[in-house]
């Protein structure tokens, strides 16, 4: 293998699991650590600038970070990274002392934002304090997009929604709330915006078009027509027996729901095998610790309606069989059809795209599944001014993804507009490498690795939580809770850093590891080098850090696996050819935020 | 501040054939200085030990005073242990080893523990074959008092402590050993696990008195420039004997060697060590071709490595004084009392 080459800023950054995973980059390690010293103010900062929404995020992330934690691959559980960014946000003092001011030297140059989602809200933030006047249009009397719609409030209240959205409008966004853009043509392209930027989200709910649908009428609601309808309060109530359909977290979100609004007979049905299930494990958990069944393999086939009434729905039986390719088949067991009372039905399969309201003759072209054609790195249209992003882009995401976009989109209207080319001039990541070493055995982190469990979140009294859908249901870590937690974490962005030039091959580091990361050997092709390590390399998605050639003609490699960064390597290191050094990432911006 | 190390491992670390993991042969954390040659060895130790698939309490590893005789604790936790006075591990081990004679014997000794304070120790362990496997940790200074030259530090060589080159010729423990008759006499380095982990299982299954006089670089106090036990110079000057693979049982060869260059040699308890000599005419089971090939690579100023002479049919002090095979320990008193009618008959035998 070739030297891993550790000036390329891409190397390190995957070594950071949970920040690579994560697709705003946001320095997770680095905001723990903050937690852990009691700086909330600046580790909310630290994910302001990355993510925009953390006291948000803090309860709704879908947390690709979590799965990707390295704790996971040498511990039953990972880090609880998004309950700590929750108490980075509960805890905050004044955070307004470091965001951008108002007003900004205006550049002259008028933008418009469709939609007040997590995207658009990304965009403004980001573009606000380069000088451009920004007009962000909403059909709802309030900015925050699907977070206030979608999510219930026993999730995120709504002060906590309102705060964040609020720092950005305040940063001189000109809103036109309860403003349904009908026309893009009309209403945005008539008036001389510089450039427009679509963040609509995925807004249609799918129907289910099945035997007595029609005759069902009132009683069968779609999920997140029902879950915005709640939110806005245009709907308070729901029958006592309740079948939702589906199996993601619109579904447990409308399942608790409806227990919160007089359902005490709540039921998930999906139609394909529990562990298929698109929700996150925790809100299946949190569905099913209120008493709420989920019910597996069954079809839903038929409404039964009598009277004009809903009395309940019939499903089938199936099984899931997987082919050697993994494709799944559902195959019907051939066990009689069920028959499920209810009084109501929700139905939460899913969200389409919808632009009825962008005219064909735009230069807007749309593809597959109905979506904008676009340029994956710069969320540039056909049409060159206008810019799509969140779950506009490419169909239903998350808000950390839609906050990426914005990122992403703010960067390409940013250069567009200063008539720089949006592929090539993209800024690259800032990054940087700082020695952590202040004594022998002594490191500016917490380089000891503590063992203990990841620390559950305590829950509200179910008894009280029922009763008002307003009630939070997750409490959050107390200070004590969240430095426990921050402790658990393995300040993977702290590198090992190895200078071959220094290394007097004394097998020091090979003989500490505690992991057996490290082995010197005789060079070979990676899928060789692999069989030949301390010990078994099978991750191949974890890369090997390779040096140059060292005295002996042998070579280190370093499997980044299971590394836990503990520091031992450079401790018993004689030459320093070891160094502990942090590697801050950080996802350049349209411009300087913080 | 980090003395603890992490208590994870590697999720895939593999088993021996008792069904442990590599972790079940590790010690403390160690306490020597960072990039101590020892801490390579302890590592090969506990990988032999592994690899070798012994439980862990049939060894016993005893020592005697020096940095090099710290290290037993940063091996075998979960074996016995004696840490006995300067120089007296060999007597030590002589009595365990008379006493219980189904343990495997670990003694850990360095230069000064050895060459000086210990010396006589040492030749009688090896006169009477005592059945131990003896490494020196050979750093060629006493580390632990700040480093002066020990017995071991080559003529010639500069130690960082002192100012001028050692005036007398060193006590070459490999060779003293095979003048003592010993029937097992390996010497490596502590750089070299590739070398030293089958030297150590050799030893290990070895009966009798096996040494292993491994070179182990001093880096606080002697792995400077004019040192002969530095990292650099040590591997400038190295000569392998041969390579060798340890082999617990009787497993068929498949790659083949040019005639002549390959040798197997069967130990007692069927396995065997199977080397692929690197010099041409070495034989490690002649006593006179091994002493000319050591005093050969001296004048030569070559620091020879490797297995240098074996005695696979070799008598340890139990067959040579023919004790009970039970070990002493385990007799009771049924074994060791002949009862009153046996006094009646010696004791009519006097009449």
């Amino acid at each position: 293998m070739k030297p891993t080459n550790i000036a390329d800023p891409e190397y390190f950054h995957k070594v950071v699991d949970c920040q690579y995973a994560c697709p705003a980059h946001t320095p997770v390690p680095e905001y723990i650590r903050l937690i852990a010293a009691g700086k909330y103010t600046e580790a909310y900062m630290v994910n302001w600038e990355s993510n925009v929404f953390p006291g948000v995020l803090g309860r709704t992330c879908d947390r690709p970070c979590e799965p990707a934690c390295r704790r996971g691959r040498v511990d039953e559980e990972p880090v609880a990274i998004c309950r700590l960014k929750r108490v980075a946000a509960d805890n905050k003092g004044d955070v307004l002392q470091y965001m951008p001011k108002v007003p900004f030297k205006s550049n002259g140059k008028k933008i418009a934002l469709i939609g007040a989602g997590p995207a658009s809200l990304t965009v403004a933030r980001d573009l606000a304090p380069l000088g451009y006047e920004i007009h962000l249009y909403d059909e709802w009397h309030k900015g925050g997009g699907m977070m206030r719609s979608q999510i219930p409030s026993f999730r995120l209240p709504e002060e906590v929604l309102d705060e964040e959205v609020n720092f950005v409008i305040d940063l001189g966004i000109h809103t036109h709330f309860n403003h349904f853009v009908s026309s893009m043509k009309e209403e945005i392209l008539s008036k001389g915006y510089d450039a427009v930027f679509v963040g609509t989200g995925a807004p249609r709910g799918r129907d289910l078009e099945l035997p007595g649908r029609k005759d069902a009428g009132s009683n069968v609601h779609i999920g997140v027509e029902f879950l915005a309808n709640i939110a806005f309060e245009h709907k308070d109530k729901i029958g006592k027996k309740v079948i939702v359909l589906g199996g993601g977290n619109t579904a447990m979100d409308c399942c608790r729901t409806s227990r919160r609004l007089g359902g005490d007979d709540v039921k998930v049905i999906v139609r394909s095998p529990f562990k298929d299930m698109k929700a996150s494990a925790w809100e299946i958990e949190d569905a099913q610790g209120e008493d709420i069944p989920i019910m597996n393999n069954m079809p839903p086939k038929e409404f039964v309606v009598e009277n004009g009434t809903l009395k309940g729905m019939i499903f089938g039986k199936i099984k899931a069989e997987y082919d050697h390719l993994g494709k799944r088949n559902l195959i019907p067991t051939g066990e009689p059809d069920v028959f499920v009372k209810a009084d109501d039905v929700i139905i939460a399969i899913g969200q389409d795209n919808a632009f009825p309201w962008i005219e064909k003759d735009l230069g807007i072209e749309f593809g597959k599944w109905n979506l904008p054609v676009l340029d994956r790195l710069t969320f540039q249209s056909t049409n060159p001014k206008v810019f799509f992003g969140g779950d506009a882009a490419f169909g239903p995401e998350n808000i950390i993804t839609a906050a990426a976009h914005g990122h992403q989109a703010a960067i390409s209207i940013h250069l567009f507009l200063e008539n720089k080319d949006i592929q090539k001039e993209r800024p690259a990541p800032t990054t940087n490498l700082y020695r952590q070493k202040m004594g022998i055995h002594e490191w500016m982190y917490d380089s000891p690795v503590v063992n203990d469990d990841r620390y559950k979140v305590t829950h509200e009294e179910k008894s009280v939580t029922l009763k008002n859908r307003k009630v939070e249901v997750e409490l959050g870590f107390t200070h004590l809770e969240g430095f426990k937690e921050a402790q658990r974490c393995l300040n993977c962005d702290v590198q090992t850093v190895f200078n071959t030039s220094r290394c007097i091959e004394c097998d020091a580091c090979v003989d500490i590891c505690p992991t057996d990361c490290i082995t010197f050997t005789i060079n070979g092709d990676e899928e060789d080098l692999r069989t030949r390590l301390s010990a078994p390399s099978n991750d191949l998605t974890q890369d090997l850090f390779v040096s140059d050639l060292l005295p002996t003609s042998r070579i280190m490699v370093k499997d980044e696996d299971v590394c836990l960064h503990c520091g031992l390597c450079a401790e018993r290191c004689p030459t320093a050819a070891w160094d502990m050094q942090k590697y801050l990432y950080s996802v350049t911006k349209a411009g300087q935020i913080l | 501040m980090t003395y603890l190390k992490p208590s994870f491992r590697h999720p895939a670390l593999p088993k021996n054939k008792v069904g442990f993991t590599k972790v079940d042969y590790e010690g403390a954390i160690s306490t020597l200085c960072a990039g101590c040659g020892h801490d390579s060895i302890s590592g090969a130790i506990v990988q032999a030990c592994f690899e070798l698939s012994i439980e862990p309490h049939k060894i016993a590893k005893i020592s005697g005073i020096g940095c090099s005789s710290k290290t037993p604790t940063y091996f075998l936790n979960n074996s016995h242990g004696f840490n006995s006075v300067h120089g007296r591990m060999p007597s030590i081990t002589t009595g365990a080893n008379m006493a219980n004679r189904d343990l495997i014997y670990l003694g850990i000794s360095g230069d000064g523990d050895t060459a000086s304070i210990g010396m006589g120790q040492f030749v009688h362990a090896m006169r009477r074959n005592l059945n131990l496997v003896y490494i020196v940790m050979n750093n060629g200074c006493y580390g632990l008092t700040k480093g002066q030259d020990s017995a071991t530090a080559d003529f010639g060589s500069v130690s960082k402590a002192g100012k001028s080159p050692s005036p007398f010729p060193a006590i070459d423990l490999a060779g003293l050993a095979m003048e003592m008759g010993v029937t097992f006499a390996a010497r490596s380095f502590s750089g070299d696990k590739q070398q030293l982990i089958p030297l150590i299982k050799a030893a290990m299954s070895h009966t009798g008195f096996a040494i292993i006089d491994c070179i182990s670089p001093c880096v606080t106090f002697n792995n400077n420039q004019g040192s002969t036990k530095s990292y650099d110079f040590v591997r400038d000057h190295i000569e392998a004997t041969s390579e060798l693979d340890f082999v617990p049982e009787r497993k068929e060869i498949t790659v083949q060697y040019e005639e002549g260059r390959t040798i197997n040699v069967t130990l007692h308890d069927g396995s065997f060590v199977h080397l692929r000599k690197l010099a041409p005419n070495w034989d490690p089971t002649n006593r006179r071709i091994a002493m000319d090939g050591l005093q050969q690579a001296k004048n030569k100023g070559e620091i020879i490595t490797g297995l240098i002479y074996i005695d696979p049919d070799s008598k340890c002090l139990h067959e040579i004084l023919d004790t009970v095979k039970t070990p002493l320990n385990s007799l009771k008193e049924a074994d060791l009392c002949p009862g009153s009618e046996a006094l009646e008959v010696i004791n009519a035998g006097m009449r």
